[in-house]
């Protein structure tokens, strides 16, 4: 029986519409209200609570959930799902994130949409499984071989963890990308007050199916419903159009070129296009204070609550002291982030990592200002204590 | 429909246009075990809209591409994970797997043991020719002792996988091994295969001249495909000398290949058992949803 999204029963299922709730079961209400339909996970601290909260509701959906063997088959199967043409997703952390690179990459090469929830820990290896950390922001961009645009969000409330697994689904739907929502342990043991957003307040992003005739429909070039579009139409399993998907090269029909220059270059550069075309409509920053700032913080997920203390501390003193947060990290929203430069005397980036948005911000700030990385590793968030430092605020 | 009596009628209905020629050397088995395949769906009647073929990589995995149907060419071992959450989402789907032993014993070894356990509804095809034939004859973990590989220049030392064995302990409903040189009985049992619910598996022997022949010096090609006639015995035969022959007897067979069915069975696949449960939580007393939902709050 083909799931179908039954908005009654999971209200039913997800319960009050306020409630006191786990970040990674935000991350699971997030997931059922888009429409999952399948889960394939494998256990991992911190995020065996997704794949828990999943095992217990997806069936009162009718959805599936299956627990894999492993992480490499957890997000083979929520690929194989959405071609069945569900909407899938898994949960994991670091070492899972790392056992799901290669069919990461083969999830951007054959243009799967699905989401993957990374609940980061620290590293390397086994690091510290029960603790936050945000080292796998770098990975979440590069961290598959070859040439791809990755699709990144990072909550920073349990209320976000819910909205932007919400989003997570719409952005993979509307690109047919893999969409990670890098979580952390922090994030995903915390506990806040989260609002069930209204069926009528959800937007709520499919896919493009295919529907124009047999003969005439090509599987990878520009859609050929959407004008203008360069994601192509989805030819979901069994529906009739007998399409041929590989992580080879393929052309246009799908087929492989494995030799071939030029069809290589197309379709990379169709499937990295069709994100950085649209980069400054991906943009979902919230910015505090930057008006009249000359020292931001440009942080993300767990880190931006230390740091907004800290702002607020540093403006009871008169320092005039900004923040800018990012909520979707990749594609990195460069050119705010270039103006800010310009505007400010310095950026400071906390982060739960030796410095790997730093980078990037480092990239966009072209000189125009300083950047400072401000690191905090082996599990512990940074205290707006420590962040003063970087103000030079006792 | 026009009835399919030939292989040329076969091929023009089954196979995929723009894919020619195949990828498959002089002497291989594959296009055998394709043609083996197609006769089976032929003879099943299959809606081929309705069917979905999943592969890894290596040469067997390239076969999905000549079949007109849908066909997911997946990454190296992972297509049985893969077929897994197709079917999920889409249990109306019958879903083939074609795999090599490198891609199925090998690097794909872990989906397997869990998909045959599991009794996942879907039938692996895998090809067994003994080697790595795609990167050139590097050792397969199926390869016999004492084969020669360029990654096992002196002699393989390492027992061979036996895949239906395994299959066959962890419970998997359908069981089988073939030679690509026997036409009549592979062609049933594929068909035996894909009526199954649950997990079945059908294995062949199959030739891989320039890989594995030519440096086994297992002589031209019509002496290679000789090799399995020669070097296979039907399973009932097996057993029974192994069981009761006398110690020559055993001596002569006891380095063959058993072909024939391993197992046959009719448990419940796993989209049976878990149809069942999604029936038991949705439906059913009314007093489920307040129970759950006071788990939820919990």
């Amino acid at each position: 029986m083909v799931y179908k999204r039954d908005p009654k029963k999971i209200r039913e299922v997800l319960g009050n519409k306020v409630q006191f709730l786990l970040g990674d079961m935000a991350c699971v209400y997030g997931g059922l209200l888009a429409g999952v339909s399948f889960f394939g996970g494998y256990p991992i601290t911190p995020a065996s609570e997704v794949a828990e909260g999943m095992a217990r509701m997806l069936p009162r959906v009718g959805g599936t959930y299956i627990q894999m063997e492993d992480e490499i088959g957890s997000i083979a199967a929520v690929i194989g799902a959405a071609w069945g043409g569900a909407k899938s997703m898994t949960a994991t952390s670091g070492p899972g994130f790392s056992l799901m690179m290669e069919n990461y990459g083969f999830a951007v090469m054959t243009e799967t949409p699905c989401v993957i929830v990374n609940v980061q820990r620290t590293g390397p290896s086994t690091g510290q499984p029960t603790l936050g950390a945000q080292g796998d922001m770098m990975q979440a961009r590069y961290g598959t071989h070859g040439d791809l645009e990755a699709l990144a969000f990072a909550p920073s409330t349990v209320q976000e963890c819910l909205d932007l697994t919400i989003e997570a689904f719409n952005l993979s739907e509307k690109y047919r990308n893999p969409v990670c929502v890098m979580t952390d342990g922090e994030m995903g043991h915390l506990r806040e007050r989260i609002v069930i957003p209204d069926e009528k307040d959800l937007k709520l992003i499919n896919r493009v199916e295919a529907t124009i005739s047999k003969n005439k429909y090509i599987p990878f070039t520009n859609s050929q419903t959407v004008k203008g579009s360069k994601v192509p139409d989805f030819p979901t399993f069994g529906i009739g159009y007998h399409t041929y998907v590989t992580g080879l090269t393929h052309n246009e029909k799908g087929f492989p070129a494995t030799d071939k220059q030029k069809d290589h270059e197309r379709l990379v550069k169709r499937i990295t296009e069709k994100i950085t075309d649209d980069a400054d409509k991906l943009v979902k920053v919230e910015k505090f204070n930057l008006d009249d700032a000359d020292t931001v913080f440009v942080t993300y997920g767990a880190s931006a609550r230390p740091a907004e203390t800290a702002m607020e501390i540093a403006r009871s003193k008169g320092k005039k002291v900004g923040l800018l947060t990012l909520k979707i990290v990749w594609p990195f929203p460069e050119k705010i982030v270039a103006k800010l430069a310009k505007q400010v005397d310095k950026i400071i980036v906390p982060e739960m990592n030796l410095g790997q948005i730093y980078h990037p911000v480092r990239e966009a700030a072209c000189g125009n200002c300083e950047v400072e990385v401000a690191p905090k590793i082996g599990g512990e968030m940074h205290l707006p204590v420590e962040l003063l430092k970087y103000l030079g605020v006792k | 429909m026009v009835e399919v009596k030939t292989a040329d009628q076969l091929n023009k209905k089954f196979l995929r246009d723009g894919m020619w020629p195949t990828i498959f050397c002089n002497g291989c088995g594959h296009g055998v075990v394709l043609e083996y395949t197609l006769w089976a769906l032929e003879e099943l009647g299959w809606d081929m809209d309705k069917t979905v073929f999943a592969s890894g990589i290596g040469c067997s995995s390239r076969m999905p591409g000549y079949i007109n149907a849908d066909g997911l060419h997946t990454t190296h071992g992972r297509a049985i994970a893969f077929a897994t959450g197709i079917k999920a989402a889409n249990p109306d789907l019958n879903l083939i797997i074609f795999t090599g032993d490198g891609d199925c014993a090998g690097i794909g070894g872990n989906h397997f043991i869990h998909a045959a356990r599991r009794n996942m509804d879907m039938t692996v095809i895998m090809i067994n020719n003994f080697i790595y034939g795609m990167t050139g004859g590097q050792l397969a973990p199926t390869a016999p002792l004492g084969s020669i590989a360029t990654t096992a220049p002196y002699g393989n030392i390492e027992p061979p996988f036996d895949i239906c064995n395994l299959a066959k302990a962890l419970g998997a409903n359908y069981v089988a091994r073939w030679t690509v040189t026997h036409p009549y009985q592979p062609i049933k049992s594929v068909k035996d295969a894909l009526s199954k619910k649950g997990f079945s598996l059908v294995e062949f022997l199959a030739p891989c001249p320039t890989a594995f022949g030519r440096r086994n010096k297992l002589g031209d090609i019509k002496k290679h495909w000789e090799w399995y006639d020669n070097n296979t015995i039907l399973i009932e035969d097996y057993e029974r000398i192994m069981n009761y022959g006398t110690e020559k007897e055993k001596e002569e067979v006891k380095d063959m290949f058993p072909i024939g069915v391993f197992q046959d069975l009719n448990n419940p696949g796993f989209f049976e058992r878990y149809e069942k449960l999604v029936d038991r939580v949705m439906g059913g007393s009314p007093k489920t949803p307040v129970k759950a939902k006071a788990v939820v709050q919990k």
